[in-house]
């Protein structure tokens, strides 16, 4: 596979991670549990829009047409979304985003240190800044991932359900492609499958902490870096899009 | 003309500019405190080039501080101002200067020590805070995730 193409679907792949667990983390505001974690979800999903741009900027650069961040962002289709599942799944109840959120800022603060030693100059600098941002989101999503664990015996039942629910969206996490091989060949991306041991290590010692268990299930889904998704991404899409596609380059 | 004025580096006047711009979100700030103007280059035809990074990716006064700096220096008289946004070297608090630092006490905020993720953290390892007026360091963390990322709040029991 062509280096520029695969360093293109690679941005994709980022920066739709990042921008569909935003888009995801946003519907929460007005709505959190209590007004600090609506601050803190919402501040996090200004982190990932942030991480979002810088990836999807630098695909449009790399595709080299005359397409924008913007376009890339709101008038591409569900099948031609890179992200991983695990990010499009619905917020649930609170269990269920924090959840999902520690699956994915674990594995995001093992794949940025990586990152940060990418032969590409500019994957570098955004897994540099990024990794800061991951670090503090990890406090956020790691401690209620053990309070809510080891706390009632409802919060412990709604948060063993959503881990049930959601451990089969983690194997696609370190799924590799032919565009994770020509990358890797060019040192411009880590190996993806050598994280998983640490990501095994870590995530069994916060299993641990929060008197959770690891579902027995091997079974894993896959497919968001391919383009097939659930069909939570298009009604998600429905509403990120809408303004664009009803009121074609409407600006603030 | 003044001597002392023509034969001074052109960026100076810059960079003496740049400390009476403040940051929208912390005002006792300036640009310069917080540590994001990475770089001033004058060009022979006296065009500014001005490169800022944000605190994090995400930041929604970048434009604001943007605008801020060219209406600053055009007021200056420095009508040719570009204004540059660049990731690297990323920030962090370690970029606060002193003076910065010492400007945020009396703010009534207590500056960060950068803090590298460790296994002591993940599992609810608190770092201590001292509190930005007594210095005691019998304080009490209240809300960890503040109005900004990275802002908690503490009460002081002292």
């Amino acid at each position: 596979m062509d280096l520029q193409r695969a360093k293109y679907e690679y941005a994709l792949r980022l920066g739709d991670n990042a921008l569909v667990l935003c888009q995801r983390l946003g519907e929460w505001c007005g709505h959190g549990p209590e007004l600090e974690e609506d601050l803190a979800l919402t501040n996090i999903a200004l982190d990932l829009i942030g991480q979002a741009r810088l990836f999807l900027q630098y695909a449009a650069e790399l595709d080299g047409s005359d397409k924008t961040e913007d376009d890339l962002a709101f008038l591409r289709d569900g099948a031609d979304f890179r992200n991983v599942l695990l990010v499009e799944q619905p917020n649930g109840d609170y269990a269920q985003t924090i959840v999902r959120q520690l699956f994915f800022d674990l594995y995001m603060q093992l794949f940025y240190t990586e990152l940060s030693q990418s032969s590409d100059q500019k994957f570098a600098e955004i897994a540099q800044k990024s990794l800061k941002e991951v670090n503090y989101h990890i406090r956020h999503s790691a401690g209620w991932f053990i309070r809510l664990g080891d706390g009632t015996d409802e919060s412990h039942k709604r948060m063993q359900a959503a881990v049930d629910r959601l451990w089969c969206y983690t194997g696609e996490l370190f799924d590799g492609d032919d565009v994770d091989q020509t990358l890797i060949a060019n040192q411009v991306v880590p190996d993806i499958l050598t994280l998983k041991t640490h990501w095994d290590a870590k995530i069994k010692e916060i299993f641990a902490e929060s008197t959770l268990k690891i579902p027995d299930n091997p079974w894993m889904a896959s497919g968001g870096k391919q383009g097939t998704h659930s069909e939570h991404l298009g009604y998600l899409l429905a509403e990120m899009q809408f303004l664009q596609r009803a009121y074609p380059g409407a600006t603030w | 003309m003044n001597n002392v004025h023509a034969m001074e580096d052109p960026s100076t006047k810059i960079w003496r500019a740049l400390a009476e711009v403040s940051d929208p979100e912390i005002p006792v700030l300036s640009v310069l405190d917080l540590g994001i103007v990475r770089s001033v280059d004058v060009a022979k035809d006296g065009g500014v080039t001005i490169a800022i990074t944000p605190t994090y990716s995400g930041c929604p006064a970048m434009d604001t501080i943007s605008k801020d700096i060219v209406a600053h220096l055009t007021s200056q008289g420095v009508l040719d101002c570009t204004i540059e946004h660049v990731l690297s070297p990323p920030w962090s608090s370690e970029w606060l200067t002193d003076s910065g630092r010492e400007k945020l006490r009396r703010y009534g905020i207590t500056p960060p020590d950068e803090e590298g993720f460790s296994k002591r953290a993940l599992l609810g390892f608190e770092p201590q805070v001292s509190c930005p007026k007594c210095r005691s360091s019998k304080t009490r963390k209240i809300s960890e995730f503040g109005s900004t990322p990275c802002k908690a709040h503490y009460v002081c029991d002292s």
